[in-house]
């Protein structure tokens, strides 16, 4: 091992890396976090901050961590129970209650709410709302301030967290990893996690590893702060969202745009007048909040699999080479997906739940040309 | 491997951003003086022109410092816009004359972003400037866009800043100059390079009194002439406070950095420390910018005369940068030194999110927030171990420059601020994102929304097999789960 080495090198600051190399060094472990940039740079410190996946294997954890996150981490991450997620056309009603169904079969209480008590429990909503549903757990955190909560608490505990530093590639040796390669030099290792979101699938391509990623530009707006409503995750209308503590609304969702992303990243994330569409349906949403500024816009980009759902997966060859990718929905989970990974790089599997099918091998058969199938390629240029 | 892939993202951006409402060859953003002559010159040449200008602004932008620092100074006569409109035609005469030549000139009407293809955006069916008044927001395309939007005040936080009564020179020049209308009598200068000197000649021609000129450095930055010479020059001095009541500052103290201090009394104390180029509508754009310090800070990268790194998009006058006959970055930098030996760490940077010095560089969170233990052993050295520091990420951590007046007050001192405090040479820009107004968000909305862009809209990428909860995958009750949560899952 060189000596910039450490038992578990994780390629990837983003929330997953951040919080695999965490629960790595809860245990005792020494890690060093690889990042191209800084810290939560990307999509884990863009998104709408959402803790509510239902869907995941990963669920029950997420659930049961988030509330402890602060004390665990020793730093605030602005984790905030509860949603409220109100309809404003019947179509949206029918996915709502159809969520709500998911969540109470897991045994998770998501309540029908008409109109009424739409607005009681979220006094900025429109009087002209249909109802919605109020999921009595769950929540929403600050990503930006949880990614760097992760990092501190990585260093509190003896972890290294290296910025500015671009993985370039892998030392190998008896179908291991022996160092991961920088333009900083080359750090050895005795497991690596690879967890760079849409660079994922190019880092493990070094290693002939084949995985599907399409990436993608989403962007959110911000407003200046208004009144605190009880529930700050207050959403639905087409989209996703939170009210701050500060009182800033920050809303995101409707289209995005398929991107090609080098190795070392995306070039740019602007934004386009799309922030006019989700300035409309903010309004729409709540619109005692109408008169209110939007200060800022962003962009992010994200990757995902060709049936949206992650990839975790520790592998055979080299063996002591851990992958996931989250496919889009990340943050929220982090709690629990590196939790997960964490055990799967330590004991070869994960002892809290199932994860058997978010395996890589059922990508086996998927056709070479899967990203023009669905659609997911970038866009050619105007004019070009 | 799902049989119903076509080839059509239908939850794809594609195709959905609107065409522009109309379309101009020539549109230019600002109708200051170097905007008027572009528009003059275009519109000789032939051209279509559309000249627009977020002036008169309205009375509430005024009081968030925007576009410029006017620092509560203003007269109840900023309300009345017809006034102000006569009063901008007034004191620009080359407008009549560009309105004789055909061009359009619209006024009281921002730009809040320019929009073009590039990196990471391919979706635009062709390159628009996002226009907005106080009904509505709208696009319009361009064939050639000219960027005049001058330049912004660089506020410096001292005790007492956060008062009426503390302003910037182009906040002052703008109430004085084209208004008429700043509510002060009695001012003192702070700095005195040539805009300080440009800002004291203009108050002395409209009969105001200028109390004292204040240097920091220990020499005058300027050659004093005549005209000025009995105002009293406090050089290597600086302010250490401004003292006021309900209608803000009555008087100051100044005085050099260990004291002692004197009294000096004045109802406004002018910032003409600096001025930096308005460049938020061009690094918004992905418009290359280089920070050149003998052309007053962050500028555009020029490929050929007033040509931007951005094709058809070009800049004039100030914001393309201004000749400055000192080290404006290392002059700025010698006063935030001096203001930051004065007053403790509770003076406030970000007067919007109230982040003061000491939370600013002790990287510490909004004070709605708990602070637990383990924070106090943080703070910018920490940060800085771990990187060369960005003030992006100080912003999300601080939250200094997150605010209402998008940071107009507080963008450049807490890049100077950080840069002083870690003994750097500079702290990378921190970017700038539309809508570079702040806007309301029934203002901003695009009420006419066009069918394509509401058919497909989902909440995330509108991918049916994601939501399918784990335990239903591979089995037969999959088939009933793979939806979207979109307004229009047909």
């Amino acid at each position: 091992m060189t000596s910039k080495g450490a038992s578990v090198v994780i390629v990837g600051g983003g929330v997953t890396g951040l919080s695999t190399a965490w629960w790595l060094a809860r245990s005792g472990c020494d890690v060093r976090v690889l990042d191209k940039g800084i810290v939560g740079w990307e999509a884990s410190g863009r998104n709408g901050g959402g803790a509510s996946h239902y869907h995941s294997p990963l669920y029950a954890e997420e659930q049961r961590l988030w509330p402890l996150m602060d004390d665990l981490l020793g730093y605030p991450t602005e984790y905030r129970r509860e949603r409220v997620i109100v309809a404003m056309s019947p179509a949206q009603l029918a996915s709502y209650h159809k969520m709500a169904a998911n969540f109470n079969a897991l045994g998770y209480a998501a309540d029908h709410i008409d109109s009424r008590q739409a607005l009681e429990l979220a006094p900025l909503v429109s009087p002209h709302n249909l109802g919605g549903i109020h999921v009595k757990f769950g929540g929403h955190a600050n990503p930006q301030r949880t990614v760097q909560a992760y990092a501190w608490a990585i260093q509190d505990l003896g972890g290294k967290v290296v910025q500015n530093c671009a993985v370039t590639g892998f030392q190998t040796r008896g179908g291991k990893v022996t160092a991961v390669e920088t333009d900083q030099g080359a750090f050895g290792c005795e497991a690596v996690v690879v967890a760079a979101g849409p660079q994922t699938g190019m880092l493990l391509e070094k290693l002939g590893i084949d995985l599907p990623l399409a990436s993608a530009r989403a962007e959110m707006i911000v407003t200046e702060p208004a009144p605190l409503m009880a529930i700050g995750g207050v959403d639905g209308n087409g989209l996703y969202g939170r009210q701050t503590l500060r009182g800033n609304l920050a809303y995101g969702g409707g289209p995005h745009e398929w991107v090609e992303v080098s190795a070392t990243g995306p070039e740019a994330r602007p934004t386009t007048p799309l922030i006019r569409n989700l300035a409309k349906r903010v309004a729409e949403l709540l619109p005692s909040a109408a008169h209110l500024r939007v200060i800022r816009s962003w962009a992010g980009v994200v990757e995902n699999t060709p049936d949206g759902r992650p990839v975790i997966e520790r592998f055979s060859n080299p063996d002591n080479l851990t992958a996931a990718t989250m496919s889009g929905v990340g943050f929220g989970l982090s709690p629990a997906s590196g939790h997960a990974i964490s055990q799967l790089v330590l004991e070869g599997q994960c002892r809290f739940t199932d994860l058997s099918k978010l395996g890589i091998g059922r990508f086996a058969n998927l056709p070479s040309d899967w990203r023009e199938q669905r659609g997911w390629t970038a866009i050619s240029p105007a004019g070009s | 491997m799902r049989p119903d892939v076509n080839g059509i993202d239908r939850a794809a951006i594609n195709g959905k951003l609107p065409d522009p409402e109309r379309t101009v060859q020539v549109l230019i953003i600002g109708a200051g003086p170097a905007g008027t002559a572009a528009a003059i010159s275009e519109a000789k040449a032939g051209a279509e022109v559309l000249l627009v200008d977020e002036n008169p602004v309205t009375a509430s932008l005024m009081g968030l410092d925007t576009p410029l620092y006017f620092g509560g100074r203003m007269t109840t006569a900023v309300q009345r816009q017809e006034r102000m409109i006569a009063q901008i035609f007034a004191t620009n005469p080359a407008l009549e004359e560009a309105l004789e030549l055909g061009v359009e000139v619209a006024l009281a009407t921002c730009a809040w972003g320019v929009f073009v293809n590039g990196p990471g955006l391919a979706a635009l069916p062709r390159p628009v400037v996002g226009l907005a008044n106080e009904m509505r927001a709208w696009l319009v395309g361009f064939d050639k866009l000219v960027l005049a939007t001058g330049a912004r005040d660089i506020p410096m936080a001292f005790p007492g800043w956060d008062q009426p009564g503390v302003m910037g020179a182009g906040g002052f020049t703008a109430l004085v100059e084209r208004y008429d209308a700043f509510a002060g009598r009695r001012i003192v200068v702070l700095g005195s390079g040539e805009l300080a000197l440009k800002t004291a000649t203009l108050a002395r021609s409209r009969g105001l009194d200028v109390a004292a000129i204040v240097e920091a450095l220990p020499q005058a930055q300027a050659v004093v002439g005549p005209d000025l010479a009995d105002i009293p020059l406090l050089t290597g001095q600086v302010i250490h406070t401004a003292q006021g009541g309900l209608t803000g500052v009555e008087r100051i103290q100044v005085g050099p950095a260990g004291g002692p201090t004197t009294e000096l009394s004045c109802d406004t104390v002018v910032m003409c420390i600096g001025m930096a180029p308005a460049i938020e509508l061009l690094n918004a754009a992905g418009g290359g910018l280089t920070l050149d310090s003998q052309r007053g800070g962050h500028v555009p990268v020029l490929t050929g005369k007033g040509a931007t790194t951005l094709p058809n998009v070009f800049v004039t006058g100030d914001c393309a940068g201004f000749g400055a006959p000192q080290d404006s970055q290392a002059y700025q930098m010698g006063w935030i030194r001096a203001l930051l030996s004065v007053g403790d760490g509770q003076v406030m940077v970000c007067q919007c999110e109230e982040v003061t010095r000491a939370d600013l560089l002790g990287v510490q969170p909004p004070n709605y927030l708990q602070r637990p233990e383990r924070l106090a052993g943080r703070d910018i050295h920490t940060l800085l171990a771990d990187g060369p520091i960005n003030q992006d990420q100080i912003k999300r951590l601080t939250r200094a420059c997150m605010g209402a007046c998008q940071a107009r007050r507080c963008r450049e001192q807490v890049a100077l601020t950080l840069a002083c405090a870690t003994q750097s040479a500079r702290v990378p820009l921190a970017g700038f994102r539309a809508p570079v107004r702040p806007l309301p968000l029934k203002v901003l909305a695009d009420w006419e929304e066009a069918a394509a862009m509401t058919a497909g809209w989902d909440v995330w990428f509108g991918i049916p097999s994601q939501w399918v909860p784990y335990a239903d995958i591979g089995t037969e009750r999959e088939a009933a789960q793979m939806v979207v949560f979109g307004e229009d899952p047909a």
